[in-house]
């Protein structure tokens, strides 16, 4: 679990182009979205791109991602379970 | 300062390929938006609004003065629309207009090819400006989903500015595989015909046309009542690229500047026609700058129902319908529509009327935060 | 007629910056677009985590209005964008173009969608500035000094904007060439087709 992690704030910190964050600064509970990491309407939708290309997670219904993407040990639990890829 | 004047003009839709088969379809409510199966454009079946290619081939047959250029399909609609303008009114010297093209994609399909010079949005004013033998190249507006009415504006101001007496807007866009797969990852597209303003939308669905219009400084060109463009204003929500402002902002600053120009209060407009994407924030932030401008009892549509979204087209093809609505006093009802679905009062129109009408609220709002209004008159 | 000035102007060319004429960035080590940006970015300290989310175009019209507008304590809300280039959005499109080439492979990033208009540039400038303004975006084979010079005259004759920041920003397969120019009522080189062309050749 604590790898997905890693890798998922690798991931986050790649794709949404987050330049001047480093993994250690992503506490595993914190809000992504809000006063967390300020993460905006197109970091959700980028989010939901990223469950889909690497991990074979399609949302039904992108409003489900809300719930999903609250911080990284929600994303990692949610993706461990529902994984295809 | 000059009036300026909508004195005639000319739409390629999947509704016709002229204004009056345009407006004879929506006031019988046909609608142009159906599924589509097109593997070039998407592998699964979608729904929007396309023009079908036979037609198009066969009516550019009848005018084409050039049978072996190379002409893209957007450059074959824009033409057409420009030549039935031209064929319709024998006083109309285009070659001494000011020319503004508005599209937000033109011929992006071609980025895919080794030979992509027709990618480059100039080239489709190089392209016009050979057709018609033009000594000046036209403008390209490239403002997003705001460009049709923007363009307007703009060519209402070149004229204001005395550039021009008179000015040719061209609007076209098409529907692509690049705009709807980019529309699908923004889980923006409706699955079924999009519903504006209502409780049950799900988003948009996209389309295809071209239209051009003709704007004039000298009266005496119109035939029968004379609509104006009597105030124009855009304004930037400096909020987000892509999600349209919770305030309404700039629709609302836009909105009441337009008015100020022309020297209206907003219980003197008669019919808003908006733009109304069906996506669930778009409608949401017009109908709060509807509220915060006091226009919420204003009868109101949205065309993209019959139409889908056209992009570059879609506000200037609203703004051609506006003045038709004027000249023929009615209001067409906003197909798609059930029940509201916008957190502040809107007077959606569900059923076609007969309406003494004088003034209409165009508006438009697109990515990058932008927004314009337009108030078109019809003067005594 | 009420005459009007062109009391800044600013260029981005070659990895060199120059306001007014006088160089005051350079950095010619760079090889990439997105790292002379970036080198750009750092230099004018701006602490706007936004700038790394921007496509290479908007980094580059981004940065030209900062250095353009650095001397001024505020900037009117009123102040109109009216920008033009060649290529449109052309280098983020083949970016979405190469994410749906392959249908088996087909994750278009709405990240690189959204950049996919030229008209984002002037969205991005409004939002850091907090300029609820006319905006215009054009695009035309080469720089039209003639047409934009007019166009900005008719925004601030008319009222529809206090200033005008019009230039060029254009980006295509790694070559760029960004002008700007601050429109005022106020300055020494008055605005004309002629001035204003002299000063994006400089």
């Amino acid at each position: 679990m604590a790898e997905l992690q890693e890798e998922l704030k690798e991931k986050i910190i790649e794709q949404l182009s987050l330049e001047d964050v480093e993994v250690s600064e992503i506490g595993d509970d914190d809000p992504l979205f809000g006063d967390g990491l300020g993460l905006d309407s197109i970091d959700a939708l980028e989010l939901i791109v990223l469950l889909e290309k690497d991990y074979g997670i399609k949302l039904k219904d992108p409003k489900e991602g809300k719930a999903i993407f609250e911080s990284i040990n929600v994303m990692a639990d949610y993706i461990s379970k529902h994984r295809t890829k | 300062m000059r009036k300026v004047y909508l004195v005639d003009d000319s739409i390629i839709s999947p509704l016709g390929f002229s204004t009056q088969e345009n407006f004879q379809n929506l006031r019988k409510n046909n609608i142009g938006i159906k599924e589509v199966k097109n593997n070039d454009i998407w592998s699964a079946p979608f729904y929007g609004s396309v023009v079908d290619n036979d037609k198009l081939h066969e009516a550019w047959n009848l005018i084409s003065n050039d049978k072996n250029g190379n002409y893209s399909k957007l450059e074959k609609m824009m033409i057409l629309s420009v030549s039935k303008l031209i064929s319709n009114n024998p006083s109309l010297d285009i070659s001494r207009c000011g020319i503004v093209i508005s599209t937000t994609k033109g011929n992006i399909g071609q980025i895919k090819e080794e030979q992509n010079d027709k990618a480059y949005l100039a080239s489709i004013a190089k392209t016009i400006q050979g057709y018609f033998n033009l000594d000046q190249t036209p403008k390209v507006l490239s403002n997003a989903c705001i460009s049709g009415g923007l363009a307007l504006a703009i060519g209402k101001r070149m004229i204001q500015a005395q550039l021009y007496d008179d000015v040719i807007v061209i609007g076209g866009d098409l529907l692509s595989e690049f705009t709807l797969s980019g529309f699908f990852s923004f889980q923006a597209v409706s699955s079924a015909p999009c519903k504006p303003f209502c409780k049950n939308r799900t988003g948009i669905s996209l389309g295809e046309a071209a239209a051009s219009a003709w704007l004039s400084a000298d009266k005496k060109k119109i035939n029968g009542e004379a609509i104006s463009i009597s105030g124009d204003a855009s304004a930037n929500d400096a909020n987000h690229i892509s999600g349209p402002s919770r305030t309404g902002e700039g629709l609302y600053i836009s909105i009441t500047k337009a008015l100020k120009e022309a020297n209206l209060e907003s219980q003197q407009i008669d019919y808003i026609t908006a733009h109304g994407t069906a996506t669930p924030f778009n409608d949401e932030m017009e109908a709060i700058a509807f509220n915060r401008a006091g226009l919420q009892e204003v009868p109101l549509n949205s065309l993209k129902g019959y139409y889908g979204h056209t992009l570059g087209a879609s506000a200037l093809i609203e703004s051609i319908i506006a003045r038709h609505c004027l000249l023929h006093n009615v209001l067409i009802a906003s197909v798609g529509f059930e029940e509201l679905g916008v957190s502040q009062p809107v007077n959606v129109i569900t059923k076609n009327e007969t309406k003494e009408l004088t003034r209409v609220l165009k508006t438009a709002s697109g990515f990058g935060g932008c927004n314009v209004a337009l108030i078109i008159e019809k003067l005594a | 007629m009420e005459k009007f000035y062109i009391s800044d102007f600013c260029s981005l060319r070659n990895n060199k910056v120059f306001k007014n004429g006088e160089e005051i960035y350079s950095d010619v080590a760079s090889d990439s677009i997105k790292d002379f940006a970036k080198g750009l970015y750092k230099s004018l300290d701006l602490k706007y985590p936004k700038f790394h989310k921007m496509d290479e175009l908007c980094k580059l019209g981004f940065l030209a209005t900062e250095v353009l507008i650095s001397q001024l304590e505020n900037i009117d809300q009123d102040t109109a964008l009216v920008l033009s280039n060649r290529a449109s959005s052309l280098d983020t499109d083949r970016k979405h173009q190469v994410s749906i080439d392959d249908r088996a492979n087909f994750y278009p990033s709405p990240a690189v969608f959204v950049y996919t208009l030229p008209n984002i540039i002037m969205g991005e400038i409004s939002i850091k500035n907090k300029l609820k303004s006319e905006n215009a975006f054009f695009v035309s084979e080469q720089f039209d000094p003639e047409f934009i010079a007019n166009y900005s005259k008719a925004l601030l004759q008319t009222g529809k904007a206090s200033n005008v920041i019009c230039g060029w920003v254009d980006l295509d397969n790694d070559k760029y060439d960004v002008f700007l120019a601050f429109l005022s009522k106020k300055g020494r080189k008055e605005l004309t087709k002629k001035e204003l062309n002299n000063l994006y050749n400089q």
